[in-house]
């Protein structure tokens, strides 16, 4: 197992210089750049800002000299477009914002999911089982952008409990809101998921004969179905952690929380190269991670799997 | 214990390797099957009665969905509420345009992104997915890192390119929804795979000489539905909404036309300004969508389990 | 030390009701709680004034900047910076005395010398300002040379003559040249500390600044804190403080939260202010903004419809966009139409009189319908038209109006095109459109930055439209006294030519609680100095 960890270390290596290769050709192949606005920047104010922040070289050099200024020094260059910030910064900002609630919704998601759709499965075609599923698709058609002004709606303007957005270095009150905004729709998904892969596995014949044997169910389902079922919510889970953390813009924009999510979408629409490139490569080595640490837990629940 | 499942894996086996021979009975089962499932069959009715709002229900509406009624525009609060004397069955939006008509376009164009995503999910997702599972080493370190950098790849750009490249139409609106809606598919059916393809039966199946092909196709993938009909009907609701933020880019569906994910979008933004009606009867559909998709969804999986044939 | 300075601010926080009693100026009694917190936008981009181009960014500098001049409340200037200015016989030197008690929060005086190094900063093609264009459009000396780099940055038309004296050599008179200099890239820059910090002297704990204000805290992306500067040299007026930028994308949000008592003040989402004024009519306001919105139609020879290029197809789609409805029934909040291109406010500018806005829209729409008609469309050969906007939602809506008007009345089909923000841009520049949205906010506070959009020469023309006499009327304006009679002929060039169809003038429509006082209710730039507000007794 050690072995193939390293290895698959070494492989993203290759994995990240390819996605920077291609993220890099798209974004200039994109129409317009940093500077081109509404109120046009005079040819000449142009050309200094061009060669300011190195667009006037060739591409293979403005992308050497990127690779370059990362793996010598860290650095991934200043904003084009927050003139006062460097990529650096804005991440060490935002990120740990994002990642912050993010994980917090993360496992009221998954924990939450996983209860869900246990019960729902081992109740099926019950009441119990009726109400999960309902409650588990109302949940998963109500997206963030409409839970986010739902939540303020009830909460701060009708009860008052809770202040409308902000972060406030992640006070209690500033996070509940982004939290139940970004896990609801997840929740509901793990629940999906797992009551199907939970239905699957206790259909089968060594939890039959465990069941067979006169076992106490709930002992049944902890030792024998709960690890198999998990498989599938845990590829669901390898993106889906990326996709929260890149999809937290909708909660970043409605509650000011100052998380990456907002530069993810901003510093593309702005064409801020350099954000841009930054927060991509954030997302692939977060992507690469979480996929092998996927792998590596397959390996933990079903020995039996082989690389 | 180990024993059972041994006879289960070994019958799996046997039964796969008949399957050619009765390969029509079993559809004709499963059809049989399903049609005994009450709540597919209700999720069927849903997903019919969805499909005709969305042809017909704009040609029952006295409006068509751009009809701009300059006398209601801006008024929708007080004058726009719905109402079968002026045959505004939905209401009307800002703009003083038949919500009933637009939920019927829009219910028509979000139909066919969910069902177009699936589609492309469930074939491309499956088939890749299974592929690098099954055949593992270095194919499945190759296929996955792809669909890792895939999923890093910057969406919107590529989006915007499709838009420069190939200019506005729907057919480009689903190539960008298809190029997204099948990473998450492949994740899932591989790691199924990794542990189908411990499985005695696979192991049988190989031992008598069946070809890699084969086994993924007969013995992997039927294997896998369970897992691929409820992530579908996940995704589908998950790829309506992408449109809308594709469509915000410029791609897609234009003003005047609409789809559920736009106007849902729309109605999230007006809840507190007095027009409800504005997210509920869209949401409606939305829901009602989701409901049939996931009982048919549930009645194939069970419908097509190989495991209770 | 610490201790010292923990006891000095409490001592201060004590002293403070005591002291802002009353307003010094107006005598009206002032609340005890004087902390002012409003929503913006987005997150600073850059608080280097060289380097700032966007209206959050500026209204952050006018609290811890100051330069020359400040607008008062109805657009007018007032000395800040400096104390006077004469101007030579040929109107080319300007001559200004600074404020000799005026200082940076380091301690160090502010001198002729600060602003020379400012200005030479902003012209620096090393800086790379984007708004390097300022001093050119102000005809300063050698400005435009500077940034194309073919003249050093020290023959820049500034010089300091003593610490107080500093004179400016302008290429050409400019009669507006004073009403430029409250831009915040005309404010001076602190030369040690730029030197010393670089790129970071604008961080909280390195910057030093000359205004009222001092920057106390940032949190990126989240808010901007002011506090009162004790040694501003007006500092005993100054009754305001802290002051918090608080960073809100969405503008629901923000109505929200200014409803729960987090702000001061926001912005209203375009059609909610009548509804608002209705239910709090203390506190829903609406004011005139210095921006126009058009369509601008692609005249460029090869390029975009040749059916547009008729002028009376233009007049027709002009006349037939019915504008009352545009604004009294999708914007609604207190924006006016727009039949001319200047915005209605502009200081000291007077509307022209355009024949076709004194129609009824019934008139209008007749004439419309017969001019289309002469130019050859009719229901067996309808006029097919594309526009370009960006993707907004107020945008989206206008689009769909007009082109339902436009089908309604002369049954033209036009095809509404959104795209990206940025890709919207590229093919304006490109010319790359048929018709496309667009919109002009001044640069300044009066009638040319407006009209120079569209004179064949400026860079903005994105239609190219070109009228030999219409850029004459705009040099000559140049030079004039009182160029009022150029700007009238100006437009109703525009009226005759219609190269763009005006749409609507803007108007800034806020929340804003109702014991806050000293906005500005008529400065059209909307220019607002926190230390002229202050809250009244309740």
């Amino acid at each position: 197992m050690l072995t193939y960890i390293v290895k698959r270390l070494f492989v993203a290596v290759p994995t990240l210089l390819i996605l920077i290769v291609i993220s890099f050709l798209l974004m200039h192949a994109a129409p317009g750049g940093p500077f081109t606005q509404e109120k046009q920047v005079p040819a000449a104010i142009l050309a200094n800002l061009n060669a300011k922040y190195g667009l006037d070289q060739p591409m293979w050099r403005q992308l050497l000299s990127y690779v370059w200024g990362i793996v010598v020094h860290f650095d991934f260059g200043p904003s084009f477009i927050y003139k006062d910030r460097t990529v650096n910064e804005i991440i060490a900002q935002g990120f740990p914002v994002t990642l912050y609630y993010g994980m917090i919704a993360f496992l009221v998601a998954v924990v939450g999911g996983v209860a869900l759709g246990v019960v729902a499965a081992i109740f099926q075609n019950s009441w119990v089982d009726y109400i999960a599923v309902g409650v588990s698709i109302g949940a998963q058609v109500l997206p963030n952008f409409v839970m986010a002004p739902l939540l303020v709606l009830v909460f701060t303007l009708w009860l008052g409990w809770l202040p409308g957005g902000g972060w406030n270095g992640g006070q209690w009150q500033y996070v509940i809101m982004p939290v139940i905004a970004m896990a609801t729709a997840y929740l509901a998904s793990i629940a999906r998921i797992m009551r199907s892969s939970m239905l699957e596995v206790l259909t089968s014949n060594h939890i039959r004969t465990a069941r067979a044997k006169g076992l106490p169910t709930w002992k049944v389902i902890l030792r024998h179905a709960l690890k198999p079922a998990l498989i599938p919510v845990l590829s669901y889970l390898g993106p889906t952690f990326v996709s929260m953390i890149t999809g937290s813009v909708v909660v970043d924009m409605y509650f000011s929380t100052g998380g990456i999510g907002k530069a993810f979408v901003d510093s593309a629409l702005n064409r801020d190269y350099s954000v841009m490139m930054g927060v991509t490569l954030l997302v692939g080595a977060l992507t690469i991670a979480f996929n092998l640490l996927v792998d590596v837990l397959y390996a933990w629940i079903d020995p039996k799997i082989r690389y | 214990m180990a024993l059972s499942t041994i006879d289960m894996g070994a019958l799996q086996a046997r039964l796969a390797a008949l399957d050619e021979v009765r390969g029509r009975s079993l559809w004709a089962d499963a059809r049989k099957r399903f049609a005994r499932n009450k709540a597919a069959v209700a999720g069927l009715v849903m997903l019919s009665f969805c499909l005709l709002f969305a042809i017909f229900g704009q040609a029952l509406s006295p409006y068509t969905y751009d009809y701009t009624d300059f006398t209601i525009m801006g008024h929708a609060a007080e004058l726009g509420a719905p109402s079968w004397a002026k045959g505004y069955y939905f209401g009307v939006d800002d703009l003083g345009r038949d919500l009933f008509a637009r939920t019927a376009m829009g219910t028509r164009i979000s139909l066919l992104v969910g069902v177009v995503a699936a589609v492309i999910a469930v074939v491309v997702g499956t088939l890749y997915g299974a592929v690098s599972g099954y055949v593992g080493g270095r194919v499945d370190s190759a296929m996955m890192r792809i669909v890792d950098i895939l999923m890093a790849v910057p969406f919107m750009f590529v989006v915007i390119l499709l838009l420069v490249i190939f200019g506005k139409s729907l057919i480009v609106l689903f190539m960008g929804i298809g190029l997204l809606s099948w990473l998450g598919m492949a994740r899932i059916v591989r790691g199924q795979t990794l542990v189908l393809k411990g499985r005695e039966f696979i192991e049988a199946a190989r031992a008598s000489g069946v070809s890699s092909w084969r086994i993924i196709l007969r013995h992997i993938v039927p294997n896998l539905l369970g897992i691929v009909a409820v992530y579908a009907t996940l995704l589908i609701p998950e790829m309506i909404l992408t449109e809308s933020f594709i469509s915000f880019l410029g791609l897609g569906v234009q003003e005047p036309q609409t789809s559920l994910g736009e106007l849902i979008s729309e109605g999230a933004k007006t809840i507190r300004y007095g027009t409800l009606w504005q997210l509920g009867f869209p949401m409606a559909f939305f829901i009602l969508t989701m409901f049939g998709f996931y009982f048919v969804g549930d009645g194939l999986r069970d419908a097509l389990d190989p495991k209770d044939r | 030390m610490k201790k010292t300075l923990l006891l000095s601010t409490i001592l201060g926080t004590l002293a403070m009701p005591a002291f802002a009693d009353k307003n010094p100026k107006t005598g009206e009694e002032l609340a005890a709680n004087q902390a002012y917190t409003y929503r913006m936008l987005d997150s600073v981009k850059s608080l280097d004034p060289q380097l700032i181009s966007s209206v959050e960014d500026s209204d952050v500098a006018r609290g811890i900047f100051e330069g020359l001049y400040n607008e008062d409340g109805d657009g007018n200037m007032v000395p800040a910076g400096a104390l006077s200015y004469s101007v030579s016989d040929d109107l080319k030197t300007y001559t200004f005395k600074l404020r000799p008690e005026s200082k940076w929060s380091n301690g160090d005086p502010v001198v002729a010398a600060d602003y020379v190094y400012g200005w030479q900063r902003l012209v620096d093609p090393a800086l790379a300002s984007e708004y390097a264009y300022y001093l050119e459009l102000a005809q300063v000396a050698n400005a435009t040379e500077i940034t194309a780099g073919t003249k050093p940055i020290t023959d820049l038309g500034v010089k300091a003559i003593d610490d107080h004296t500093l004179q400016v050599t302008l290429i050409a008179p400019l009669p507006y040249f004073v009403k430029m200099l409250s831009n915040s890239s005309t404010f001076p820059a602190p030369k040690a500390t730029i030197e010393k910090f670089g790129a970071n002297w604008t961080k909280p704990e390195n910057i030093v600044t000359n205004g009222a204000y001092k920057l106390s805290e940032v949190v990126e992306g989240e808010k901007y804190v002011e506090v009162k500067d004790p040694g501003y040299w007006d500092a005993a007026n100054v009754i305001m403080s802290p002051v918090t930028a608080m960073v809100i994308n969405d503008e629901d949000a923000a109505l929200v939260r200014f409803q729960a008592g987090e702000l001061d003040r926001t912005e209203v989402p375009a059609g909610q202010f009548p509804r608002l004024k209705q239910e709090f009519p203390d506190e829903a306001v609406s004011t005139p903004y210095a921006c126009s919105y058009d369509y601008v139609i692609n005249l460029t020879e090869g390029k975009g419809n040749e059916a547009l290029k008729d002028v009376r197809v233009r007049k027709a789609l002009s006349y037939a966009v019915d504008r009352d409805v545009i604004v009294n029934n999708i914007l609604q909040g207190g924006q006016k139409p727009a039949y001319s291109w200047t915005h209605w406010a502009m200081n000291g500018f007077t509307m022209p009189v355009i024949d076709y806005a004194g129609w009824t829209q019934a008139a209008r729409n007749e004439k419309a319908k017969a001019l289309l008609a002469e130019a050859g469309y009719g229901p067996d050969h309808p006029l097919q038209i594309t526009l370009n906007y960006n993707t907004s939602d107020a945008h989206k809506k206008i689009a769909v109006a007009i082109q339902q008007m436009w089908k309604q009345t002369l049954g033209v089909e036009l095809t509404p095109n959104n795209y990206e923000w940025k890709v919207h841009t590229d093919k304006l520049i490109a010319g790359d459109f048929e018709m496309a949205r667009y919109a002009w906010c001044a640069d300044y506070n009066e009638a040319s930055t407006f009209l120079d959009l569209y004179a064949s020469y400026s860079t903005n023309n994105d239609g190219k439209y070109s009228n030999p006499q219409y850029d004459q009327l705009l040099k000559d304006a140049k030079t004039m006294a009182d160029p009022s009679a150029n700007y009238t002929k100006a437009e109703e060039l525009l009226a005759e030519d219609m190269p763009i169809i005006p749409i609507y003038h803007y108007a800034k429509v806020d929340m804003v609680k109702p014991d806050l006082k000293g906005l500005p209710q008529h400065d059209v730039m909307q220019f607002w100095y926190a230390k002229d507000l202050y809250r009244i007794q309740k």
